[in-house]
C-alpha cells in the first residue's frame, strides 16, 4: 500500500473514500429552498453591473427573479438562450472576476449574490427534467464545417443548427467537449457533466461529429472551404511552450495540461500515478489545477512556483485560496533553472527573480525543492493553420470573429481574448450570428 | 429600570404584553406556560354557548404569505371559536386565575345576538373570578354565518345593543372587540362607548384568501379541494392596525376610550407604535404562533430598553404621544419643501432609485456614465419613492429646503410659514371661503 510518503511517481497514495470526497463537487448544487434564499438577494439591478460583467450578456437579475418565483427552468432558459452552456459555465466561471465581482452586493458588503451557483440550479433543473428546450427553424439547406467541438465550436454549432443551417463539427479528438472534457479540474465538472451536457446540446438536431479529424492532418482548410458555405475555427489552443531550463527531458517532467487530461479520462483516480514531490511551474488557472489536483491525488508536498509577483498570476485570489486550503504552497518571484536527477527528476532549482527597468531578472539566488513531478504550467499555444493572418500568436479576426480569409470565422482560445470557457462561447455564438446574417444576404 | 407594570381598566399585569385570544390561549396548559413564559395577560380563546360545543375543518386551518427565507408575514385561518364545552374552559380559566392572581386573564365570549344568551353565560364567566370580558365581535368566517363575530361586528346598534347587556350583567370591565371588516372603524367603536363599553379591542382578523392553487384552483388552506375566505393577522396587517387605532384614538367621540391594540405585534417595536398611537397594552397572536411563547422576552428586554433611553418610567409616560401628530390631509404643511439627496459614498449603483423614479414618478434621477445616481431638484417632488426602494439605508435622504431659498421645481421661495391646504387658492372651497 503506498501513501503520500511514498518516494518517487506512484499511484493508490489515497484510499478510494478519500478520493471522492477530494474530487466531489467544488461548490455542491443548491436545494430549492437555499436557492430560494440566494436568489431573493438579488436587487433587481437597472441595467445591472452584473450582465454588463459576463461575457454572454445573461440576463441574470431576470433569470433570478425567475427562479425566485418558483419557475426554475423558465429561469434556465433565460440563460440558455445566451449562452447555451450556461451549464458548464455556471461551474467553471470564475464568477469572482466576472459577474460577482460586479454585483452590487460585492461592493455594498463583500458578499455577491451568488449567481453561479444559481444559474447552476436552473440550468440543472432543466436538464433533468427537459429534454432539448430549442427547436431548429426550417432547413436552409446551408451546410456549415465548424473545426474543433469545444465551447466555442459547439455554442457555434448549436446556433447555426437553430437557425436551419446544417452543421458538420470536424473535431481531432475522439470526444468532444475540448477542455470542457480534457481540461477543467474534476471537481468543478463531476458526474461526466461535459459529455452530458454535450449529448443534451446536440438534442437540438442538424449536427453531426466527425471524431478523429484534425485539420492539418486529415482535413484541409481549403478543403472544407469548397465544400461548405463558410467554416468555422474553435481548435483551441493545441500546443504548449516549452520549459527552458536545463534537465527538462528528464523522467517526471511533464505538462500539465496532459496530466489534467489522463486524470479527467481515468476510470479509476487510484490508479493515477503522482509523485511525492510535485512542483508546478506557472501561475495560471491550469497551474493552480494541476497543482490541487496532485495534491488531491495524494502527493504529500505540491507547490506552485511562478516567475513574477502574486497579484500578477492569472489565477484570481479565489483559486489562489482554494489551492492553499487544500495545502499547496505558492511560491512566487522563482523561474526554474535546472531539473536535478539521475534520469528521473529529484530535485528542482529555482532562482529568485526581481523585475528590474528591463524586465524580470534573475537575482542569482537560487533554491532547490525536491521534485519528483515536475508540471509545466506556462502557457498553451496555437498549433498554426496554414493561410491564417495571426494577431501575435492567435488568429487575427475583426467584428464576430471574421478571420481574413473570406468565408472563414474563428472564435474562442485560438482568437485574441481571455481564455475561458464563457468567452468561447460568446464568440462561437456571436460569430453563428454573423455567418448566419451573411448566409441568408442580411449582411455581406 | 422602567417600569412595564401595566394597569389597564384597573386590570394589572406585570407587563403590557397580552396573548390575544386565539390558539395560544386555548386551555389552561397553554396559559400556565404562557404566564410562566413571561406574558403579562391573556384573553382566552373565544368561548361560546352551553352545549354542544362547535367543530373545526379537520383538514388544514391556516394559509400562510411568505417574505424572504420562508419569513411568515400573515398567516389566514378558517378557525372557529374554542371548540371544548364551555364548563371545561370555564373550570380551568377559575384555576388558572386562583394560581396566577397578578396575570391579567380575561374571557372571550361569543354567544347569538339575544339578550338571554348573554345573561345565561355572564354570571358562570363571573365566576371563574376572571379580570374581564372581550366581546368577540370580530370573526369573519364561520360564526358570522350564524350570526354572530362580524355579522355584529359590522352592525354598530348590535354593538351597542350587547355592549348595553354585558354591563347589565356583569360588573367588571367589558371589551369590545372589533372587526377590520368595515369601512369606517369609528362607527362600531363609538357604538362600544355608547353602549357603555370600558374599552375596545383591535384589530381581529382581516377577511382574506392566502393564496390559490394553481395545479388544482383551490383557494389555500385548501380542504379538500376546497377553501374558504379565512382571517388575515400577522406583521401584514399591522399597517391597517395602528390606522384603526389612530383613527378611534383621535375621534372627538371616541377620544380617551381605553384602547388594546392587535394586529401584527412581533417586535417591541411594533408595541410602542401601537401604544404611541393610544394603544394601553398590546395583544398578541401570530407573533407567538411563530415563534412560541419565548418572544415575549425581546418584547419585555426592548420595550424597556427604549423606555431607559428615552427616560420614560412608566408605560403611560409615552401612551399616546403620537395621537396629536396624527392629523387630516389638508392639515398638513405645504410649505414644507424637502429634495431627495443620494450619499454617494453610501451608494452601491444598484439603480433601483433611478428605475423607481424614471419608470413611475419623475423622472428626478439622472443617471450619470460610471453608474453616478444623482437627483434632479428641478424635477423631484419628494415623494419618498427612491428613499422607499434603496437597499440602503440611510442613502438617500429626504432634506428640508432652507427658507429663503428657491425651489428649482416651483420657482417659488421657500416659506417657514406654516400653510396647508384649507386656505391654497387652488382649493375651490378655500377660495368659497375667502369670497
Ligand atoms: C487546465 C485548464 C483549466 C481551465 N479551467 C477553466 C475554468 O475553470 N474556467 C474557465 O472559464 N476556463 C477554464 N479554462 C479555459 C477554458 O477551458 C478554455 O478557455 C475553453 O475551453 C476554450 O474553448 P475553445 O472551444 O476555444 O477551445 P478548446 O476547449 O480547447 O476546444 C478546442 C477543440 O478543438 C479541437 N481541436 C484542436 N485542434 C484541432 C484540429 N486541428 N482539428 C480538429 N479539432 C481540433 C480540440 O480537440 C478541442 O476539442 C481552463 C483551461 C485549462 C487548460
Ligand atoms: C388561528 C386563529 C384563531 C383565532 N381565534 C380567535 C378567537 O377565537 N377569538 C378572537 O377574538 N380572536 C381570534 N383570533 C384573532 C386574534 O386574537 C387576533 O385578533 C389577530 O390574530 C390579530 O393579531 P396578530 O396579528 O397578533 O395575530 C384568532 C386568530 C388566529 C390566527
Ligand atoms: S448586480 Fe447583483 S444584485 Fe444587482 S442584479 Fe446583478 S446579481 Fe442582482
Ligand atoms: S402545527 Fe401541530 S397540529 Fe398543526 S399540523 Fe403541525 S403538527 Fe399538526
Ligand atoms: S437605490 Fe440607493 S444604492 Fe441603489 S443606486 Fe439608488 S441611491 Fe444608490
Amino acid at each position: 500500500m503506498t501513501s503520500p510518503f511514498t518516494p518517487g511517481i506512484a499511484s493508490g497514495r489515497l484510499d478510494a473514500e478519500t478520493l471522492a470526497r477530494n474530487f466531489s463537487d467544488l461548490h455542491p448544487a443548491y436545494d430549492p429552498h437555499e436557492a430560494a434564499v440566494a436568489a431573493d438577494r438579488c436587487y433587481f439591478c437597472h441595467d445591472a453591473p452584473c450582465i454588463t460583467a459576463c461575457p454572454t450578456d445573461i440576463d441574470i437579475p431576470l433569470f433570478i427573479r425567475q427562479i425566485a418565483s418558483g419557475m426554475p427552468e423558465a429561469a434556465a432558459r433565460t440563460i440558455l438562450e445566451q449562452n447555451i452552456l450556461g451549464g458548464m459555465c455556471a461551474r467553471v466561471c470564475p464568477t469572482e472576476t466576472l459577474c460577482e465581482e460586479a454585483c452590487v452586493r460585492e461592493a455594498a458588503e463583500g458578499k455577491p449574490v451568488e449567481i453561479g451557483r444559481l444559474q447552476r440550479y436552473a440550468t440543472d433543473s432543466l436538464m433533468a427534467r427537459q429534454g432539448h428546450p430549442f427547436t431548429r427553424a426550417p432547413e436552409t439547406g446551408r451546410h456549415v464545417a465548424v473545426v474543433g467541438a469545444g465551447p466555442a465550436g459547439l455554442a457555434c454549432a448549436h446556433r447555426l443548427a437553430m437557425k436551419g443551417h446544417t452543421v458538420t463539427i470536424y473535431e481531432a479528438r475522439p470526444k468532444a467537449g475540448g477542455l470542457n472534457e480534457y481540461g477543467i479540474a474534476a471537481y468543478k465538472s463531476t458526474d461526466d457533466f461535459a459529455a452530458r451536457e454535450v449529448d443534451w446540446l446536440l438534442g437540438i438536431g442538424g449536427i453531426t461529429i466527425e471524431y478523429g479529424k484534425a485539420l492539418g492532418r486529415d482535413i484541409t482548410l481549403d478543403g472544407l472551404r469548397g465544400t461548405h458555405d463558410a467554416v468555422f475555427l474553435g481548435i483551441g489552443l493545441g500546443a504548449v511552450n516549452a520549459l527552458e531550463a536545463e534537465g527538462a527531458d528528464k523522467d517526471g517532467v511533464g505538462d500539465a495540461v496532459d496530466f489534467i487530461a489522463i486524470l479527467r479520462q481515468a476510470e479509476d483516480k487510484a490508479a493515477l500515478p503522482v509523485g511525492r514531490n510535485v512542483v508546478v511551474i506557472g501561475g495560471g488557472m491550469t497551474a493552480i489545477d494541476a497543482a490541487v489536483q496532485s495534491k488531491l491525488l495524494g502527493a504529500e508536498n505540491v507547490t506552485v512556483a511562478y516567475r513574477r509577483g502574486a497579484d500578477r498570476m492569472g489565477a484570481s485570489q479565489f483559486e489562489r485560496d482554494l489551492a492553499t486550503s487544500k495545502g499547496v504552497r505558492i511560491l512566487t518571484d522563482v523561474v526554474p533553472k535546472a531539473v536535478h536527477g539521475n534520469g528521473a527528476a529529484r530535485e528542482i532549482e529555482l532562482e529568485y527573480t526581481a523585475e528590474g527597468p528591463d524586465g524580470l531578472k534573475g537575482t542569482g539566488e537560487t533554491l532547490r525543492l525536491p521534485a519528483d513531478q515536475v508540471l509545466r504550467a506556462i502557457g498553451q499555444v496555437l498549433d498554426p493553420v496554414d493561410g491564417l493572418t495571426l494577431d501575435g500568436r492567435k488568429i487575427a479576426v475583426t467584428g464576430a470573429g471574421r478571420t481574413f480569409l473570406p468565408g472563414v470565422w474563428a472564435g474562442g482560445d485560438c482568437t485574441p481574448g481571455e481564455d475561458l470557457t464563457v468567452v468561447a462561447v460568446a464568440e462561437g455564438r456571436d460569430a453563428a450570428e454573423d455567418i448566419h446574417a451573411t448566409l441568408t444576404g442580411m449582411v455581406s | 429600570m422602567a417600569d412595564l407594570t401595566s394597569n389597564f381598566l384597573g386590570i394589572k399585569s406585570p407587563n403590557p404584553f397580552w396573548l390575544a385570544s386565539a390558539p395560544p390561549t386555548d386551555k389552561e396548559y397553554n396559559v400556565r406556560r404562557a404566564y410562566e413564559a413571561g406574558w403579562g395577560g391573556v384573553v382566552w380563546k373565544t368561548l361560546g354557548e352551553e352545549g354542544p360545543p362547535v367543530v373545526n375543518v379537520n383538514g388544514p386551518r391556516y394559509g400562510v404569505v411568505y417574505g424572504a427565507d420562508r419569513r411568515v408575514l400573515g398567516i389566514n385561518n378558517i378557525e372557529l371559536i374554542t371548540d371544548r364545552p364551555l364548563e371545561v374552559n370555564l373550570e380551568e380559566m377559575a384555576r388558572v386565575k386562583a394560581d396566577y392572581p397578578d396575570h391579567a386573564l380575561i374571557a372571550s365570549i361569543m354567544v347569538p345576538c339575544d339578550e338571554d344568551s348573554w345573561k345565561r353565560i355572564l354570571p358562570r364567566v363571573a365566576e371563574t373570578n376572571c379580570d374581564g370580558i372581550e366581546l368577540n365581535f370580530g370573526c369573519p368566517h364561520g360564526m358570522s354565518e350564524r350570526g354572530m363575530g362580524s355579522a355584529v361586528g359590522q352592525v354598530p346598534e348590535y354593538i351597542e345593543m350587547v355592549a348595553r347587556w354585558c354591563k347589565k350583567y356583569y360588573d367588571r370591565p367589558v371589551i369590545v372587540k372589533l372587526t377590520p371588516n368595515i369601512t369606517d372603524i369609528r362607527y362600531p367603536a363609538r357604538a362600544a362607548k355608547n353602549g357603555g363599553a370600558d374599552a375596545v379591542s383591535l384589530i381581529n382578523t382581516v377577511s382574506s384568501i392566502t393564496s390559490v392553487n394553481l395545479d388544482n384552483f383551490s383557494p389555500e388552506p385548501s380542504i379538500d379541494g376546497k377553501g374558504s375566505h379565512g382571517g388575515y393577522c400577522g406583521p401584514a396587517v399591522k399597517p391597517i392596525a395602528l390606522n384603526m387605532v389612530a383613527e378611534i384614538a383621535r375621534d372627538p367621540q371616541t377620544r380617551g376610550l381605553p384602547i388594546s391594540g392587535i394586529g401584527g405585534v412581533t417586535t417591541w417595536r411594533d408595541a410602542a407604535e401601537f401604544m404611541a398611537l393610544g394603544a394601553g397594552n398590546v395583544q398578541v397572536c401570530t407573533a407567538a404562533m411563530t415563534y412560541g411563547f419565548k418572544i415575549v422576552e425581546e418584547m419585555k428586554r426592548g420595550l424597556s430598553a427604549w423606555m431607559d433611553e428615552k427616560g420614560y418610567a412608566t408605560l403611560s409616560d409615552f401612551v399616546g404621544k403620537a395621537v396629536p401628530n396624527v392629523t387630516d390631509w389638508q392639515y398638513l404643511n405645504l410649505n414644507y419643501v424637502t429634495k431627495a439627496r443620494i450619499d454617494q459614498d453610501a451608494c452601491i449603483k444598484c439603480g433601483r432609485c433611478y428605475a423607481a423614479c424614471e419608470d413611475t414618478s419623475h423622472q428626478a434621477i439622472w443617471m450619470h456614465e460610471g453608474r453616478v445616481f444623482e437627483v434632479n431638484d428641478a424635477e423631484c417632488v419628494a415623494c419618498n419613492l427612491c428613499v422607499d426602494v434603496c437597499p440602503v439605508e440611510n442613502c438617500i435622504t429626504m432634506e428640508r429646503m432652507p427658507a429663503g431659498s428657491v425651489d428649482p421645481r416651483t420657482g417659488k421661495t421657500v416659506s417657514d410659514e406654516y400653510a396647508n391646504w384649507t386656505t391654497h387658492p387652488n382649493n375651490p372651497m378655500a377660495v368659497k371661503a375667502a369670497e
